[in-house]
C-alpha cells in the first residue's frame, strides 16, 4: 500500500536503528502520556500501577486480558488480508456488532442450547458480519466508491440496526420479566450454547482464545504461502500487474473484504458466546474492539502473527482501565495512550525507509 | 401536492436548520476536497473538526472574545493537520492509520480533559442582512444567521481560487492527478500535498470553532460524532467539483435537518432508529447513485515516493 514494505529491515547496522527507534518513540509516547496524567493532576504511578494491576498482576487478571485478545486478534488478522489486498476495510467495528447481532438471533433464542446450534450461531455470526462489509465491497466493485468511505459509514449505521432489532420483541428484545424497562439488551445466550471456559493457575478465558490464535496462524500462512494469498498481495502493491497475471480486483478484492468482515462478525459471535457483557447483546456491545483490532492491525503493520503481542498488549491496556476507574481516573486515558503509542509505533518503520532509501540511492550515485 | 410535502418543503425553519448543519459541513468538505484533489483522503478531518471545537471552547473560555477563540480553533485544526501531514507524506506512513489513530486521540484527549473543566461559551450574535435576510422561505436562512456562519460565504470562492486559479493550486491539482508527472517538471508533490492538509486543517479548525459559536454554543466531545467522514462523503458525491461538494454538504444538511424537525412537522413521533441513521443510509445511497467515478483524481490516497510507480 505504500511502498515501504518493498523494504525489508531487521538485519544489520541499519536493523538495529529502526530497533533503537521502537524503544525511543515509545518511551516518548509513555512520557507523553505520563504528562498528561500528571497535568490532569493525578499521579502517573498511581495510573500504572492500577493499569498493570488490571490487566495482569491481579488474581485472575491475565486471564481476562486474554479474554479480551481474542476479538482484538481475530479483527486484526482479518483486516490485514484486506489490507494486503489494497482493500482498506476500516469498519471493523460496525462488522463485530452486526456480527454479534447475526449470531445472537441462534444462540440466545434456540433452545436448548447445544453444539449445533452454538455452531450454528459463530457461522451465521460470521456470514451476517462479511454480508455487513460486502454491502462496501459491492458498491466499491460495481460503482468504485472508496471502500474507506462506505466502511465507515457502515460503522455509524450498525447500532442503529441493532437498538431497532432491540427494540422490537419480535426479534431480539429480551422478553423476560422486569426486563421491559430496562436498557435495551437481548436475552443472555442459553447456557448450553456458551462457549467452553478454560481455566489455567485460577485465570479462566472462554475457548475463544485458541480459536483466536488458530484463524491469526491459519490468515498468515494463507497470506504468505499459497497462490491466493500471493494474488493478493499483488494486488494489494501493484493492480496493474497483477490484473495481467490473472488477479481480478473485483473477484479477489471483494474476496479479501468479505474474509475480513467475516472474521470480525465472527470476533463479535464469539465475545458474545464467550461471555461479554453476561452473554447479552446491547447496541453498545462491540464497545471498541472493531476499532481496537484495526489499530493493532496497523501497529503489526498486517502481519497476523505480529498481531499476537500487539493484541496482547491492547487488551491488557482495555482490561486495564477498569482498575482505573476504581483509582479514581477516568478510564478514557486508555484511549489516550493507546492512540499515543499507535502514531508513536509508526514512526520507526517510516524512518527505517527514509533511511533504506538513502542509503540505497546514495549506493548508486557512487557507482555513477 | 399532499399537505405534508407542502408542510416539509416550504417549512422556513427547516432550511435555517439545513443551512447551519450544512455550513459546518462545508468547511469541513472545503478542507477535504483542497486535500483530496491534491491526492489524499484525509480521515483526520474529524479530529480537526474536534480539536477545532475543543480549542476554541478552552480559549473563549480564558479570554472571552470569539475572533480570537476561532483563530485558536482554526490554529488547532492546522496542529492536528501538521502531525497527519508530516506522517503521511514525509515519513511515508500510512494515510488512513495516522488519519485514524488521530481521530481516537483527539477524541479521547477531549473526552479526558473536559470532564475536569469549567468551560464557559457562548453563541455569537446574529446579524441579519438587510434585504436578503426579508426573501421568502429561505432568507432567514441564508442571511440571518449568527455571525461566524456567514464565513462560509468567504471561504467557498477563496478555496475555489486558490485551487483553479494560483500556481500553487495548479501544482496541487497535477499532484494529485499524477504525481510522477507533476514530479518530473519540477513540483515538490509531497510537499503540495502536506500543505493541501494543512488547508484542510485551517478550513476544518476554524469549523469547529465556527459550529461552537454559530450553532451549539456549548463543548462536548461527542458533538462532531461523524461529521467529519460526511464531509468527506459529500467531497464524493460532488465528483471532486467544489461546487459538487457544496452540493452535497446542503444535501446531507437537509437530510440532518430534517432528522431533526421531521416528528416535529408532521407532528407525530417517528421510529428513532430510522431517524438516527438516516443521514447516513442518505449519504450512501446518494454517494452510490451519483458518484461519478471518472472525475476522481488519478493518484487518490496512492502514496508518492519518487521512483516507485
Amino acid at each position: 500500500m505504500n511502498g515501504v514494505r518493498l523494504t525489508r529491515f531487521g538485519t544489520g547496522a541499519a536493523g538495529r536503528e529502526v530497533a533503537a527507534l521502537y524503544v525511543a518513540c515509545i518511551a516518548v509516547a509513555l512520557a507523553i502520556s505520563m504528562a498528561v496524567v500528571e497535568a490532569s493532576g493525578r499521579s502517573w504511578l498511581q495510573a500504572a500501577s492500577a493499569l498493570l494491576d488490571g490487566a495482569v498482576l491481579s488474581d485472575g487478571r491475565w486471564g481476562e486480558t486474554l479474554r479480551r485478545t481474542a476479538p482484538l486478534l481475530m479483527v486484526a488478522a482479518g483486516s490485514s488480508v484486506a489490507a494486503r489486498a489494497g482493500v482498506f476495510n476500516i469498519g471493523q467495528e460496525g462488522q463485530v456488532l452486526v456480527g454479534a447481532m447475526g449470531s445472537a438471533f441462534v444462540l440466545t433464542l434456540v433452545h436448548p442450547g447445544g453444539m449445533l446450534p452454538m455452531f450454528a450461531g459463530l457461522l451465521l455470526g460470521a456470514a451476517t458480519g462479511g454480508a455487513w462489509a460486502g454491502i462496501a465491497g459491492v458498491l466499491h466493485v460495481t460503482r468504485r466508491i472508496p471502500v474507506v468511505l462506505t466502511t465507515l459509514l457502515l460503522v455509524y449505521l450498525a447500532p442503529q440496526l441493532a437498538a431497532f432489532a432491540l427494540s422490537r420483541s419480535e426479534l431480539l428484545r429480551s422478553t423476560e420479566p422486569g426486563a421491559q424497562d430496562r436498557l435495551l439488551q437481548s436475552s443472555p445466550v442459553v447456557p448450553g450454547s456458551r462457549l467452553g471456559i478454560i481455566e489455567v493457575f485460577g485465570n479462566r478465558f472462554p475457548a475463544s482464545v485458541p480459536v483466536a490464535v488458530v484463524v491469526a496462524a491459519g490468515l498468515a500462512w494463507m497470506l504468505a504461502r499459497t497462490t491466493w494469498g500471493f494474488r493478493l498481495s499483488m494486488l494489494g502493491l501493484n493492480p496493474r500487474v497483477a490484473q495481467r497475471a490473472g488477479a481480478s480486483q473485483a473477484r479477489d478484492g471483494m474476496a479479501a473484504i468479505l474474509v475480513s468482515g467475516s472474521t470480525a462478525g465472527l470476533a463479535g459471535a464469539m465475545m458474545l458466546a464467550g461471555g461479554e457483557s453476561q452473554h447479552q447483546f446491547s447496541a453498545g456491545f462491540a464497545s471498541g474492539a472493531g476499532w481496537d483490532g484495526l489499530l493493532v492491525a496497523l501497529v503489526a503493520r498486517n502481519n497476523p502473527l505480529v498481531a499476537i503481542p500487539v493484541a496482547l498488549v491492547f487488551a491488557g491496556l482495555r482490561s486495564g482501565s477498569t482498575f482505573l476507574s476504581v483509582a479514581g481516573i477516568e478510564a478514557v486515558l486508555v484511549d489516550v495512550v493507546r492512540a499515543l503509542l499507535v502514531v508513536a509505533l509508526f514512526i520507526p518503520p517510516a524512518i527505517g525507509a527514509v533511511l533504506h532509501r538513502r542509503r540505497a540511492v546514495a549506493a548508486i550515485t557512487e557507482r555513477i | 401536492m399532499p399537505t405534508f410535502l407542502v408542510d416539509v418543503l416550504g417549512n422556513g425553519p427547516l432550511y435555517e436548520s439545513t443551512f447551519r448543519l450544512a455550513a459546518v459541513l462545508a468547511f469541513a468538505a472545503i478542507g477535504e476536497w483542497v486535500a483530496q484533489r491534491a491526492g489524499t483522503i484525509n480521515l483526520s478531518v474529524e479530529a480537526m473538526l474536534l480539536a477545532g471545537h475543543f480549542a476554541a471552547a478552552l480559549s473563549f473560555t480564558s479570554v472571552a472574545s470569539i475572533p480570537l477563540a476561532m483563530a485558536v480553533g482554526a490554529v488547532a485544526g492546522i496542529a492536528v493537520a501538521g502531525v497527519q501531514a508530516e506522517f503521511s507524506h514525509r515519513l511515508a506512513a500510512d494515510q488512513f492509520g495516522i488519519g485514524l489513530s488521530l481521530n481516537v486521540l483527539v477524541l479521547g484527549v477531549a473526552a479526558y480533559v473536559h470532564p475536569r473543566l469549567d468551560l464557559d461559551t457562548r453563541l455569537a450574535g446574529q446579524v441579519r442582512v438587510p434585504l436578503l435576510a426579508d426573501l421568502p422561505v429561505v432568507g432567514p436562512a441564508l442571511f440571518a444567521q449568527r455571525w461566524p456562519m456567514y464565513l462560509v460565504y468567504v471561504l467557498v470562492p477563496a478555496a475555489w481560487y486558490l485551487v483553479h486559479r494560483t500556481n500553487w493550486g495548479l501544482e496541487v491539482r497535477a499532484s494529485g492527478e499524477d504525481p510522477q508527472a507533476a514530479d518530473v517538471s519540477g513540483v515538490d508533490v509531497n510537499a503540495r500535498r502536506r500543505q493541501a492538509i494543512l488547508v484542510a486543517g485551517l478550513a476544518s479548525g476554524l469549523g469547529g470553532a465556527v459550529y461552537l459559536f454559530g450553532q451549539v454554543g456549548r463543548f462536548e466531545s461527542g458533538n462532531i460524532g461523524g461529521k467529519g467522514i460526511i464531509a468527506i462523503a459529500a467531497v464524493i458525491f460532488g465528483g471532486w467539483r467544489l461546487r459538487g461538494a457544496v452540493a452535497g454538504c446542503l444535501l446531507f444538511g437537509y437530510v440532518d435537518a430534517l432528522r431533526l424537525n421531521l416528528p416535529l412537522i408532521l407532528g407525530h413521533s417517528l421510529n428513532g432508529q430510522l431517524l438516527a441513521s438516516l443521514p447516513f443510509v442518505a449519504t450512501i445511497v446518494v454517494v452510490a447513485v451519483f458518484v461519478r467515478r471518472t472525475r476522481q483524481p488519478g493518484a487518490l490516497a496512492k502514496p508518492f515516493v519518487r521512483g516507485l510507480k
